[in-house]
């Protein structure tokens, strides 16, 4: 299997799709020429030409809303944003159209679109390049949110999000586009959207987490072993909306002890859903209160302090060793 | 019925002065005085230096990405050297020249793209606004302080500042739409650098000029050589007395070129080639101003030596400042500051979590 990193894996899921179904196209602020700003949609101008690969004009909502005609026409365009923090001018065409079509019009339409954007932060950019903000579409009804974890599961999450019925936010982690590689296989490989994974297991502690903050956790269950032999199961959401919660709460209840790691804000965040589901599910068998280690409820500042907002391993494994603890 | 033809009234010009040689046409030279002359050299000298020294910075790790601006000197120059102190300036991110015109330190913008927020502070308080990385979004805001400054009976003008990618987004559509209904005194400076990352001109609007735009929205416009600092100034100039006088907004297009990467993350030789870029050196705003201001006794070589070194002196300087400061901050701490009036219990509750943090960090060594 040839080890690809997750732009490289990402860019197989479209170039694959494209060729196995015409009606598939792409859009966006130099995704042709230019090959995208992270080279995710790179040589797919060169291979299906200006008529599937459109280099648009500067406009989110142009992009968006021109998306939501294209789907209901019946064909399947991937639209990208160059920035999760750039998809907000195009929030209207979302929360307005793409993900209530379906809805108005009694099923008699639907929005097989797919939105794809870089989040979070990580990378040394500028003000607006950096934010997590998966909440806002998550808290959409009708938006399906997935955020793959690593190269293999974009890959296939990519895949199942172009084949959707529905729109789906696809947002995909700047600081993962180039960190590792991993083995791809060639061969399609498809994950279902509104499933999550169990990496590791553990009879200890819940940990839920998803996107860039995988390998912090994992690394922080690992170090948590070495130092007490306490066993962190941690379960990746892979998609944020709609939750899978049927992990989780089973390992919470086996565990007793959860926690829930994202580099969103904390108030209101994806990781509020996840406690009240354990809230609602699990709390009988809880024996410490869930713990939450995500990003401050501020804007994420400027690079120079970015780490110290981002929540990393130490921090998880601090965490970690309170609720064992407790 | 008849069919008949809708005569407009409005026509579009495009205004040059100095050519690429440096010829004036001297019946429309602004007539601007030695001094601003002089001093707009200096700026756009200092401009292109500031610009080759922050992508050295940047190429050794020393600051992040940043969007250079060289060859556009005198589209940004030229517009803000018609503003009085007390008006408004609304930038996009390309105008870090006209920033400086505007009092922020060379040290601010080094700070700033080196991510310190802290650098904003260090920009002195006044009528200008900080960058707005979102494309287009700026530009209603000027229409807001425009409008503002007409409500509590002052003359300032507003000034705002975007690219030709930005023609496209609907914010830009929105503002000059305002903008012509309430006659707000705002000056829409457009500098068509030629592209919007990878995207060519002519892929962004069908539209033959930038300038014919205002004409849609019941304004004037106009193009201008954006290389060329004495018709921006003129044009510019024109704009703002329309907009002193009540007589509202206008667009005025420059038309220049962005002779290096989007920002320091593009590689331009993707997209475009390198004939096309050498096209455009021979048009440079600096080698023609200076070849103007020479034929005027203004500039000698001894005094363009002068000022190149004075102008590098005053990079050093400030970038040996801002390395120094930066050793002093960046306490994290401080990112918890300026959300709110008043800090809101549940950040304050984080930043006290955070400071546990690092407090329990320090003890283990490890990361807060
Ligand atoms: C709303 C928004 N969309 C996308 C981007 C990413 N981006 C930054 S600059 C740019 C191109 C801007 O082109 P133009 O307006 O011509 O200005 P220039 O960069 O040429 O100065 C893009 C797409 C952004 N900053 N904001
Ligand atoms: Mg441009």
């Amino acid at each position: 299997m040839p080890k690809l990193t997750m732009v490289q894996a990402l860019n197989l899921a479209l170039q694959q799709e494209m060729a196995a179904d015409d009606r598939v196209v792409l859009l966006g602020e130099d995704v042709g020429v230019d090959g995208g700003v992270f080279r995710v949609t790179d040589g797919l101008y060169e291979a299906f030409g200006a008529e599937r690969v459109l280099d648009t004009p500067l406009a989110e909502s142009g992009i968006v809303g021109m998306s939501i005609g294209m789907a209901v026409y019946g064909l399947r365009p991937v639209c990208e944003m160059q920035f999760s923090g750039f998809s907000y001018q195009a929030f209207h065409q979302l929360e307005n159209h793409a993900a209530r079509m379906r809805w108005r019009s009694q099923g008699h339409f639907h929005v097989p679109m797919v939105l794809r954007a870089p989040y979070g932060g990580g990378v040394r950019a500028l003000e607006h390049h950096s934010e997590s903000r998966e909440a806002y579409y998550a808290h959409t009804p009708g938006l399906k949110m997935v955020i793959p974890s690593g190269p293999r599961n974009a890959r296939a999450l990519l895949v199942a999000a172009i084949r959707d019925p529905d729109p789906v936010i696809f947002f995909e982690s700047k600081a993962l586009y180039r960190a590792y590689r991993e083995e791809v296989p060639d061969k399609e490989e498809v994950l279902p959207i509104g499933t999550s994974q169990i990496t590791r297991e553990g009879s200890d502690l819940t940990i839920v987490t998803y996107g860039a903050m995988l390998r912090p956790v994992m690394a922080a269950a690992e170090e948590l072993q070495q130092q007490t032999g306490a066993a962190a199961e941690v379960i990746d959401l892979q998609t944020i909306a709609p939750l899978d919660d049927t992990l989780f709460v089973a390992s919470a209840r086996r565990t007793g002890r959860a926690m829930i790691v994202h580099e969103a804000p904390r108030s209101f965040g994806p990781g509020a859903e996840v406690v009240t589901r354990l809230v609602e599910k699990a709390f009988y068998y809880l024996e410490a209160p869930i713990a939450r280690v995500t990003g401050y409820d501020i804007v994420i500042p400027l690079f120079a302090r970015e780490k110290s907002y981002l929540p990393n391993a130490d921090r998880v494994l601090r965490a970690a060793r309170r609720l064992i603890a407790a | 019925m008849p069919r008949t033809h809708i005569e407009l009234d409005e026509s579009i010009e495009r205004l040059s002065i100095l050519d690429a040689e440096g010829n004036v046409d001297k019946e429309r030279d602004p007539d601007i005085n030695r001094e601003l002359l002089l001093k707009l050299y200096r700026a756009m000298v200092l401009g292109r230096r500031f610009d080759e020294r922050l992508l050295a910075l940047q190429r050794q790790g020393r600051i992040g990405t940043f969007p250079p601006i060289s060859g556009q000197e005198a589209a940004h120059l030229g517009a803000v050297a018609v503003l009085q102190p007390e008006d408004w300036m609304v930038p996009a991110f390309r105008e870090t020249a006209a920033e400086v015109w505007r009092g922020r330190s060379l040290e601010s913008v080094i700070l700033g793209n080196a991510g310190f927020n802290e650098a904003a502070a260090l920009a002195p308080p006044g009528p200008n606004l900080p960058v707005a990385v979102p494309v287009g979004s700026q530009m209603l805001h000027a229409v807001g302080l425009g409008w503002a400054a007409r409500y509590r009976g002052k003359d300032q003008v507003v000034l705002t500042f975007f690219g030709d990618g930005a023609t496209s987004e609907g914010d830009f559509h929105e503002a000059m739409n305002f903008a012509g209904v309430y006659q707000a005194p705002v000056i829409f400076v457009c500098q068509n650098n030629q592209w919007a990352i990878s995207i060519p001109r002519h892929a962004q609007t069908r539209s033959a000029t930038i300038a014919q735009k205002a004409l849609a929205y019941g304004m004037p416009g106009i193009q201008v050589d954006g290389n060329d600092v004495l018709a921006v100034y003129a044009a510019v100039a024109e704009a703002a007395a329309r907009a002193r006088a009540g007589n509202g907004p206008t667009l005025v297009e420059c038309e220049t070129y962005r002779m290096k990467m989007h920002t320091t993350a593009d590689d331009p030789k993707r997209y475009r080639t390198d004939e096309e870029v050498e096209g455009w050196r021979r048009k440079d705003p600096i080698l023609r101003f200076e070849t103007y201001l020479k034929r005027r006794r203004l500039l000698t070589k001894a005094k363009i030596e002068a000022v190149d070194a004075e102008v590098r002196e005053a990079i050093q300087t400030a970038v040996d400042a801002a390395e120094t400061r930066m050793a002093s901050l960046g306490d994290p701490i401080d990112m918890f500051d300026h959300a709110y009036a008043e800090m809101t219990p549940a950040i304050a509750a984080h930043r006290e979590e955070f400071l546990a943090e690092t407090a329990a960090a320090a003890e283990e060594g490890s990361d807060a």
